[in-house]
């Protein structure tokens, strides 16, 4: 069939879609009895109107866009990485391992060998997946999702039987020592004679994340790796004529893919909580999964997806502060962006593409 | 544009034409693909349209079809003018398509896939019992048989097809479209279908037919119509014309169709194959024990019925596939089944590989052609930047150069391989393999779906391959292309070689004979 312009099905679309997860929630709100506008109003403001609010709208974006990219990256292998969740929590654990145990004289160093140690748990924790699904056809949508109860599990006991310090009663190791301690997007920005609020959890990660789109896409589109996961993500019989081998792809596409959600751990658990604490992902290695449909699985689509889950997170916090709007209301609303986005894509793609095309022939 | 406009049968002549189509223009972007199209086509007539590959006939017919819609022009059905935004459209107007790729549900059974679309009312059964009557009737008809419940992905490639048919029958077609049906047939088949089409035509259904067989419109089409660059360049009654005149029209010069070769000078030995064997995924054996030779210089071509084992040949040697036995190259022994038995350790020995399949297997349909350029050399040194990189750039010059050297329509190295016609991506192929300047050089059905220009171009530079000094393995179910350009032809039935023949001292009648596993006695090679 004809398509429609790549930037109409790159930007339009989801924007339309967007719009009626927004029209629903709105109607959503007044069943309730509250004012739709005014908590468009107060997201806005929350999320985006201080800078404050923004440091927590980037905090999140950072989060979503680790996890983003890797789905995004099995995506082109055709691979389906649900196993997100996992992946950050064993990274997790990794970066709570390079921080308690190696001494650091820097944070720049702290930083480098805490990346490392997350991105190698986070790889490690999808390889048995990817192994099981190379060799022995183990469906991987299947084996993630265990692999992510089979850590959360994992954490939980190496939180209360290992690493929890004695005498304490919360499972949670002990606090970083200083010199692990990232530096803030408030303290970066305002060094540089810009005023920004220095208490939000942004913090220098933010510029690994937009380092890891920029790689990511020159992965994808400039090496011969990417052109090996991108043929065999097309077609896995034309990959074997060609000489690909579907045991090398599916092993390093699921590695780079769990490495980069793994990264993600230096922004929660280094820049954020600066210890390791229960469920500490809270849910990210989910949302990548609706960040990399709705950003199309390309690096900037994903990092603008990232953004709007960053905002509709910090948004929605800001709106169960101000409003009786209850929690779980805003995790309806999140819901429906997922849906709309990424699930019913095709339900709001297909009237606009038949759209262009009338509007094209009546122009001719 | 000389149109000669010629009637139908002479009781059809004062009926509105079945078809018409005015002025239909279509554009995919920079290509013209339709440009001013008018064409009439009577009712109760078989209408042949042949054209080069990228001539714009798969095109037409998909507007027809309401596939596509077009930028300008006019449809007609029986005189009326009928807008055909959409496929449904088009089936309620009485129109019925065959793709080339068929569109059937694979796990359902011929009766399901029938009904499928077309049911009535909320349930199932009362649909099917119908289309069962429906089914039994049109097979006594038309010699349509199939077993309704056999499950489509359990019939061969001709009985799919007679499911297309069909389908559309069922569904009231009275016009019925097939584009290059006879394709993915056996020549049985192909006869098969002849018949039926024959029999719907005697029962006053209009059938166009689009073929690059010339031997096919001559043989049952009542008129053909010809394209070229994507305008129509001539409709003439058949009778009135000659496979010579319509290659010319087609092509815009003379063609040869037949093949200018030299004698072969076969030199030292390149291939040698013993008892081959291969097993499939069920544990069938599809390879029984073949040995073969090869040597340089000389084109050896395998005859046979689609799915005697042919494919599981080339798949192997290309790496694609694995087996038992031995296989030595040059005199270095192969690995059939361990970690060296892979398309790349293949390419490094020396064999370039243009596989039968070439959608599914030679190339990446999503890829831009000049992607596709690098599709399986990817580790080529010339197409790489550093250790990880690939030269894009690189990439796309050499793509300019091959579209070029070539001839490949429309010569833009960012168009997606799906967006070329069959017979351009086939271009595309061969002239990745043959330029790798290969040792032994595996080339499967490397005519099929391409056009007689492009038949003319490919063999001369199989050929010319071949006076190179390399070595050719040959495999195609059309026994003219065997014929003509083998130096040495081998049968396989079953999985087995059932013999060697010299090309100039055997006939169609013999290789037919040991194509159906009957032993042929003269003239072994
Ligand atoms: N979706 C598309 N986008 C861009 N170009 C297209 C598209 N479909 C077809 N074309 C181009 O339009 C032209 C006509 O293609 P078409 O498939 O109609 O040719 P054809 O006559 O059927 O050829 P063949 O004999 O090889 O099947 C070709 O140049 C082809 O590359
Ligand atoms: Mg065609």
């Amino acid at each position: 069939m004809e398509r429609m312009p790549a930037w109409a099905d790159a930007l339009l679309v989801p924007l339309i879609s967007l719009a009626v997860a927004f029209a629903i929630s709105s109607g959503v709100i007044l069943a309730i009895g509250e004012n739709p506008w005014e908590a468009l109003k107060i997201m806005v403001t929350g999320a985006l109107g201080s800078s404050y609010g923004w440091g927590y709208t980037l905090y999140y974006a950072t989060n979503f866009i680790f996890t983003g990219l890797a789905v995004a990256v099995a995506f082109h292998a055709s691979l389906f990485n649900i196993g997100g969740e996992g992946q950050a929590t064993l990274g997790g654990l990794g970066v709570a391992l390079a921080c308690l145990f190696v001494p650091w004289p820097h944070w720049s160093l702290a930083l480098i060998g805490a990346a490392a140690m997350g991105a190698a748990f986070g790889a490690a924790w999808a390889a048995v997946p990817a192994w099981l699904q190379a060799r022995r056809g183990s469906h991987i949508v299947i084996t993630t999702i265990m692999f992510n109860f089979i850590a959360a599990s994992l954490l939980n006991y190496v939180l209360v039987n290992v690493l929890r310090p004695t005498g304490s009663m919360d499972p949670a190791t002990a606090r970083f020592p200083g010199a692990t301690s990232l530096p803030g997007i408030g303290d970066m920005l305002t060094a540089v004679g810009i005023p920004f609020a220095k208490t939000t959890p942004a913090n220098v990660t933010l510029f690994i994340a937009l380092g890891a789109c920029f790689l990511v896409w020159a992965l994808i589109w400039r090496t011969r790796l990417g052109y090996e996961i991108r043929a065999f993500g097309k077609s896995e019989k034309a990959a074997v004529y060609a000489g690909i081998s579907p045991v090398r792809i599916t092993m390093l596409a699921m590695l780079i893919s769990g490495a980069l959600a793994g990264l993600m751990a230096i922004n929660n658990v280094m820049g954020e909580a600066e210890r390791l604490v229960l469920n500490s992902v809270e849910g990210a290695g989910f949302i990548g999964i609706a960040v990399a449909l709705m950003g199309r699985s390309h690096p900037f689509g994903v990092l603008l997806a990232a953004l709007l889950f960053g905002f509709l997170y910090q948004g929605g916090a800001e709106l169960a502060l101000w409003t009786s709007i209850p929690r779980e209301l805003i995790t309806v609303i999140q819901a429906l962006v997922i849906l709309f986005t990424g699930a019913l894509d095709n339900m709001v793609r297909q009237p606009v593409e038949a759209l262009f095309l009338r509007a094209r022939k009546g122009a001719k | 544009m000389a149109e000669r406009q010629a009637q139908g049968r002479p009781e059809a002549a004062a009926l509105p034409p079945a078809i018409e189509l005015r002025g239909i223009s279509k554009a995919f972007g920079p290509v013209q693909a339709n440009g001013d199209i008018s064409v009439r086509v009577a009712r109760g007539t078989i209408h042949g349209i042949v054209g080069e590959n990228g001539a714009g006939k798969s095109t037409l017919m998909s507007i027809l079809y309401g596939f596509y819609r077009a930028d300008a022009g006019e449809i007609l059905i029986g005189g009326r003018p009928t807008p055909i935004p959409d496929s449904q459209s088009a089936i309620r107007a009485g129109i019925g398509m065959v793709f080339q790729h068929f569109k059937l549900v694979p796990n359902f059974t011929v009766l399901e896939n029938v009904v499928l679309g077309a049911e009535e009312g909320a349930l199932l059964r009362p649909s099917l019992a119908r289309a069962r009557r429906e089914l039994t009737r049109l097979a006594e008809d038309y010699e349509l048989d199939v077993d309704p419940d056999a499950l489509v992905e359990d019939l061969s490639v001709g009985h799919q097809q007679r499911v297309e048919i069909l389908k559309a029958l069922y569904r009231q077609a009275d016009i019925l479209i097939l584009d290059e049906p006879t394709g993915v047939l056996t020549p049985a088949e192909a006869d098969h279908l002849f018949r039926i089409l024959k029999g719907l035509k005697a029962q006053g259904k209009t059938i166009v037919l689009i073929t690059h067989k010339l031997r096919e419109i001559m043989e049952i089409t009542d008129e053909v119509s010809v394209m070229r660059r994507g305008e129509m360049v001539a409709t003439v009654r058949t009778e009135a014309t000659s496979p010579e005149a319509l290659a010319e029209l087609m092509v815009g010069r003379k063609v040869l169709l037949r093949v200018d070769k030299a004698p072969a000078a076969p030199g030292r030995t390149v291939l040698e194959i013993e008892d081959l064997r291969v097993r499939d995924g069920h544990g069938v054996e599809r390879l029984k024990g073949v040995s073969l030779t090869l040597r340089a210089g000389e084109i050896l071509g395998i005859a046979g019925v689609a799915g005697n084992g042919q494919s599981e040949l080339l798949e192997l040697l290309g790496g694609i596939a694995q087996g038992t036995g031995r296989v030595r190259l040059n005199g270095t022994e192969l690995d059939l089944s361990g970690r060296g038995c892979n398309g790349r350790a293949r390419r490094a020995a020396g064999i370039a590989h243009v596989p039968e399949d070439r959608q599914h297997l030679g190339m990446i349909l999503d890829f831009a052609a000049w992607e596709n350029v690098a599709f399986g050399y990817q580790d080529a040194p010339e197409y790489r930047a550093g250790r990880f990189f690939m030269d894009n750039d690189a990439l796309r010059a050499e793509c300019e150069g091959k579209m070029a050297r070539f001839d490949v329509r429309p010569p833009l190295p960012a168009l997606a391989g799906k967006n070329f016609s069959g017979g351009n991506q086939q271009k595309l192929i061969v002239a990745r393999e043959i330029e790798r300047n290969p040792d032994l050089l595996l080339i499967g059905q490397p005519t099929r779906g391409v056009d007689i220009g492009a038949i003319e171009f490919i063999h001369k530079q199989i050929v010319a391959l071949r006076d190179a000094g390399k070595a050719i393995l040959l495999v195609s179910v059309e026994l003219d292309e065997i014929m003509s350009l083998s130096d040495r032809i081998a049968v396989m039935f079953d999985g087995r070689i059932m013999g060697l023949r010299d090309p100039a001292r055997t006939d169609e009648r013999e290789l037919g004979l040991m194509m159906a596993g009957m032993d042929g006695t003269r003239g072994a090679a």
